[in-house]
């Protein structure tokens, strides 16, 4: 190679390794390898060489050619990352700033508790069954086995609708005081055998810190041939320990009286007080331990079979119904049933759930605080 | 109902504690609701002995009693009662005893400088009665020393909650039965005294009413002395909560409440005439002992004499007739009451009592007798007196059920085996009578009993319901099919993507007052209570915005700058035949601020209609409704802004929701301030999703050519809803053409009046072939064509 080539090679290099922009980059690669280039100058020689200088040159010319083509490449790219580099810089953002936000919703606890009971009785075979809340006299009192004069009827503290609202039976027609009466229309309506829960709204004329005249119930039916006591404990037991999810859940059972069942039963629950608040689990008669009431439930009646138009001697089986604001309240840690129905947002953000908490089996019914 | 223990072991030999007879009568089905140890309460209380008393140095009304305790030195103590003097015995709570009725812990002090070292109390201090004229004075035998609650028999008492179908337990006897049969005790059998009459009755009894009173026993005796009943029965009285009277009031409320078995006593001369018992007059009033009045009705049984009406029969006595200190001779009447007339009765009348209670649930037919001849004796030995022969008019049921039961069923119904021989003692003990062939007939007391379910009640419960063991359900085979209907997975679904869109969901009350849902109800008659706890909860909700819009404005009260609120339930409306339809239903109210103000955004804003139509249209898709084929239609109702609401139809007819921004005057009769929009969603009228295919999809490969699209910028006429010209430019070709919408709107300079500049950006999917240019010259054309026949022309 010639030193003057060589000498020109080193000092573009030394040029490039130089230059601060884009431009000057532009005008050495013009001068370099633009048209009237002075390497594109040398590569013109080639054509005027024979083949045997040619077959010297050639290498020797192509190589100076890709090592400025390079050279220029690379601070090209330098160039290019330090320009982004620095527009970059300029557009640092406060990520300490708040994001737009999205709002938040909920499902209430007693939407997610009912949810989670289908659930539960999915699993044990149960469909769920509905009924009207205004109903007449005969489906809420007279087939559940409480006659006009009966004294059970004067305790549920019943809202009737004046006269003007007679049902198209001329019965009265008031507001349901349990979910007793789905019982009987699904029994009129599917036959038996049969294994329902019922959830729904009920109506007491009833307010206090613990009563509401409006609240939710869940109830429990299975007819078939041979079911007895042993089953309604066993699914009892088994409700409880999925809803609360843990085995430690002692019931007591105590024979009781409802007109619609017999023998019946009332259930407690054994708790213990931890931090001054009740927690279930254990049996109610350890020390610092109590029973709690929980539900009433016992054999279906036979006056009530009979009503629902199924023969008493053939079908038999048991019925439960229980709080569903007051297992929320067990399970969520609620105290006061009167802030359920106040549509505070604030409650309803703090006790509600996530709209993707949807109970499974698989995941556990319960969404954990 | 309440009773001491010391009452129960009158009845029943039992060495049980009171924690194993309260577990035993929460396990036979009597619930303990509270016991109560008057034993614990007056620890540090004991029989004293007054040795000195002198008056006080520096107090008029004072004492300074020296006290004997029984051991070491006498105290020194103050006493401000009037009868303490030396020689009496009476109650000294030592310092640290604290006093039942005020929860004072008594130290020693000294009162008006003079040492204290305890207190002497008096009856009501101590809660034993309500005099508190003087400190207790005891029998001058009373032990020194002895603690007061040995000396007093104080024993704890049992509260128990009686279902009402055993009011043969509403009194302590029955209880007692209960708890021998279930092996706690033995049952000290009661016989009835026999009594000789000494003349014959003075006064003519019958019954007029045979339905209402089938059986009215009675006697008279003369000669009585009535005063204060003694210590043994106020005590009993008095743990039952009842406060003692007068030795002939008290003996009959010892019967009801040792036997649930109410009678009543006449002073005899306040009566004329034969005693009669009838039904009542219309319109005929008597003043009762608790010194109401009442009128009555030809529904009423009653019991009178030629005067007039001197008894509520089976609920309440009169004040005329009612015994006085000063009465001498007294008619007994024990009578038999038709139960569900006393409880028609009782509830007309609004009075609720001891009797009542029992009469209505049930007395012992078989007691009547029996219980004459215990209030006999015990008005002789209490209040002496000359007793008369017993006059009878009618008699009780006397015809016992009697079921034919099998023992099997106590292991197929109750779900545990018991051995015959078991299960026939249990009954036994309960006064049933079994013979070989199982036929079991039951005591009459016991109403309850209607067939075999109730002998295994009966059985089970004191055979011990614990020994029930569980048994799992049988599993239905196969693989579990879903429990939930379709109405009920929609309600889950839209609930959870309501809550997935950030609304909180909220559960509000059924009713409301009248107004409200008067404001909500366009023409529909509402379902209005005829009993309502308050005129705020009267009328069943027509609608679930009422119930939003008061949440909204309790909301705004605590300062809420922006609600998102959702509620899934059931609007109630009449049917044409009057019954009930219950509509399941979605409601959502946005109210204030939809974003707050902020960093980047700058001011508020404010939720508006086209928040509302979102919400329903999403909550449609996800509810599974044909949102793209929906129409937005007017009429809304009343209670919207006219301007800024729609309905989204189904068709024509089919109204699937309502949404919009809320009226004016609907955010004044609640009281709200705007802006508040709300969407209302009928979730029984969005169609089902038809399954009939399963679960497989439409077929359907995502076209290789990619989407063609072309702006459109037309001049319509201001009032053509921009709806209309989209389904128009949609239209123009049905198979290109797959979606339009509007990306422009603009009215004002350089728009002539009375129009509307609507761009619309259509988009074109070609299918195997990419489009030439006159294929897509040709579909702009036919869409401003079709655009044209709704006023539309393309902008130059």
């Amino acid at each position: 190679m010639s030193t003057e080539q060589e000498k020109q090679v080193s000092d573009t290099l030394a040029r490039l390794d130089a230059a601060a922009s884009a431009g000057d980059v532009e005008a050495i690669r013009v001068e370099a390898l633009g048209k009237a280039g002075w390497i594109s100058a040398l590569m013109k020689t080639l054509g005027k060489m024979t083949p045997e200088e040619r077959q010297s040159e050639g290498p020797r010319i192509q190589g100076i050619r890709a090592r400025v083509a390079d050279a220029i490449e690379a601070k090209k790219t330098a160039l290019e990352a330090a320009e982004l580099e620095a527009r970059l810089a300029t557009e640092t953002l406060d990520l300490t700033l708040p994001a737009p936000s999205v709002p938040k919703g909920s499902v209430h606890p007693v939407s997610q508790v009912m949810d989670e009971l289908s659930e539960i009785f999915a699993d044990l075979g149960f469909s769920v069954a509905t009924g009207p809340e205004i109903e007449d006299d005969w489906y809420n009192f007279t087939a559940l086995n409480m006659p006009e004069s009966h004294p059970a009827r004067a305790m549920h503290d019943t809202f009737y609708f004046g006269d003007n609202h007679r049902a198209p039976n001329g019965g009265k027609m008031l507001l349901r005081t349990h979910t007793s009466p789905v019982q009987i229309r699904t029994m009129i309506a599917e036959g038996a055998p049969l294994r329902i829960i019922a959830p729904g709204r009920v109506y007491r004329s009833d307010s206090d810190a613990t009563h509401t005249p409006m609240f939710h119930q869940v109830e429990g039916l299975v007819i078939d041939r041979d079911i007895h006591l042993g089953h309604l404990k066993w699914t009892l037991e088994t409700f409880l320990k999925a809803f609360f999810e843990t085995d430690d859940i002692v019931l007591r059972l105590r024979p009781s009286y409802f007109p619609f069942t017999e023998p019946s039963v009332e259930v407690d629950v054994g708790f213990a007080i931890e931090n001054g608040k009740r927690v279930l689990g254990g049996s109610g008669d350890a020390p610092g331990h109590g029973w709690m009431e929980l539900l009433g439930s016992g054999m279906v009646n036979r006056r009530v079979i009979a009503f629902a138009g199924l023969d008493p001697d053939e079908w038999q089986g048991f019925a439960f119904g229980v709080g569903v604001d007051r297992l929320a309240m067990l399970k969520y840690g609620m105290d006061d049933l009167r802030a359920f129905f106040d549509g505070d947002a604030r409650w309803l953000s703090h006790y509600g759930f996530s709209g993707l908490d949807q109970p499974t089996l698989s995941g556990g019914v319960g969404a954990k605080a | 109902m309440k009773f001491s223990l010391e009452w129960l072991k009158h009845f029943l030999e039992t060495e049980a504690t009171v924690e194993e007879i309260a577990a035993k009568l929460n396990a036979i089905g009597i619930e303990v609701e509270e016991i109560d140890d008057p034993a614990a309460k007056l620890a540090g209380f004991h029989v004293a002995e007054v040795l000195t008393a002198a008056p006080h140095p520096d107090a008029d009304k004072l004492q300074v009693l020296t006290v004997n305790t029984g051991e070491g030195e006498p105290l020194q103590v103050v006493c401000g009662a009037p009868n303490a003097r030396a020689g009496m015995k009476g109650v000294l709570g030592l310092a640290g005893a604290v006093v039942p009725a005020n929860g004072m812990v008594l130290r020693k002090s000294a009162i008006r400088g003079v040492e204290s070292n305890g207190m002497m109390c008096s009856v009501r201090e101590l809660e034993l009665g309500d005099e508190h004229d003087g400190i207790i004075e005891l029998p001058a035998d009373a032990p020194v020393g002895t603690a007061f609650a040995d000396y007093h028999n104080a024993s704890p008492i049992f509260d128990v909650a009686i279902t009402p179908n055993r009011p043969d337990c509403m009194g302590v006897y029955g209880i007692a039965r209960d708890l021998a049969a279930a092996g706690l005790g033995t049952l000290k059998p009661v016989t009835a005294p026999d009594i000789a009459a000494q003349a014959p009755c003075p006064v003519k009894i019958r019954t007029d009413d045979p339905e209402g009173c089938p059986a009215f026993y009675g006697r008279v005796i003369t000669g009585v002395t009535n005063g204060p009943s003694p210590d043994w029965m106020q005590q009993r009285l008095i743990a039952a909560g009842q406060r003692p009277k007068s030795a002939l009031v008290d003996i009959t409320n010892y019967l009801m409440l040792a036997f649930g078995r109410p009678a009543h006593v006449y002073d005899l001369a306040m009566l004329t005439g034969p005693v009669v018992a009838r039904r009542a007059v219309d319109g005929e009033s008597v003043k009762a002992l608790n010194e109401k009045s009442y009128t009555l009705d030809s529904s009423m049984t009653v019991i009178a004499d030629d005067a007039g009406v001197h008894d509520i029969a089976g609920i309440m006595g009169g004040e005329h007739s009612a015994v006085q200190d000063g009465t001498t001779d007294v008619l007994l009447e024990i009578a038999y009451f038709d139960p569900e007339q006393i409880g028609v009765t009782g509830r007309k009348l609004g009075l609720a009592t001891d009797a009542r209670t029992r009469f209505e649930r049930g007395v012992d037919p078989a007691f009547l007798d029996d219980g004459l001849a215990i209030l006999t004796d015990l008005v002789l030995r209490l209040c002496g007196g000359t007793p008369s022969e017993v006059v009878r008019a009618g008699s009780p049921p006397n015809a016992p059920k009697v079921v034919a039961f099998d023992p099997a069923m106590t292991a197929k119904l109750g779900g545990v085996e018991v051995p015959a021989q078991e299960q026939k003692r249990i009954l036994e003990a309960l006064d049933f009578a079994v013979d070989a062939g199982w036929n079991v007939t039951c005591p009459l007391r016991r109403h309850d009993i209607e067939g075999p379910a109730d002998l295994v009640e009966e059985v089970v419960r004191i055979y011990g319901i614990d020994n029930v063991a569980s048994v799992a359900l049988p599993r239905a085979e196969g693989v579990a099919k879903p429990t939930a209907t379709p109405q009920q997975q929609l309600e889950r679904r839209v609930r959870r993507a309501a809550a997935a869109r950030g609304l909180n969901e909220a559960v509000t009350w059924s009713f409301l007052p009248v107004p409200d849902a008067e404001h909500f109800s366009a023409s529909a008659p509402l379902w209005v209570l005829d009993n309502p706890i308050s005129e705020d909860m009267k009328a069943m909700r027509p609608s679930l915005l009422p119930g939003l819009l008061a949440a909204a404005k309790r909301n705004a009260d605590l300062g809420a700058d922006s609600l998102r609120l959702f509620e899934v339930g059931r609007r109630y409306l009449r049917s044409a035949d009057s019954s009930s339809a219950e509509h399941p239903t979605l409601a959502v109210l946005l109210a204030g601020e939809k974003t707050p103000r902020g960093w980047a955004t700058g001011k508020a804003t404010l939720f508006d209609a086209y928040d509302a139509k979102a919400e329903a249209e999403a909550l449609l898709a996800e509810a599974g409704a044909p949102v793209a084929n929906l129409q937005v239609m007017g009429e809304a109702g009343p209670q919207f802004h006219p301007g800024q609401s729609g309905t989204l139809r189904l068709g024509p007819k089919t109204v699937l929701a309502r949404f919009g921004a809320l009226h004016p005057a609907t955010l004044a009769t609640f009281d709200v301030d705007g802006p508040v929009v709300a969407v209302e969603m009928y979730l029984d009228a969005i169609p089902a999703k038809k399954g009939k295919s399963g679960f497989a999809k439409p077929h359907y490969a995502p076209p290789a050519l990619q989407a063609v699209t072309r702006d459109f910028a037309f001049l319509v006429p201001a009032g053509l809803p921009a709806g209309d010209l989209l389904r128009a430019a949609k239209g123009a070709d049905k198979v290109n053409i797959v979606d339009a919408r509007v990306f422009d709107v603009f009215a004002g300079q350089g728009v002539p009046e009375g129009k509307k500049s609507v761009a619309v950006e259509v988009t074109l999917q070609p299918g195997e072939k990419s489009f030439k240019d006159d294929e897509l010259k040709a579909i702009s054309e036919a869409v401003v064509a079709s655009a044209g026949k709704l006023g539309a022309e393309l902008r130059g």
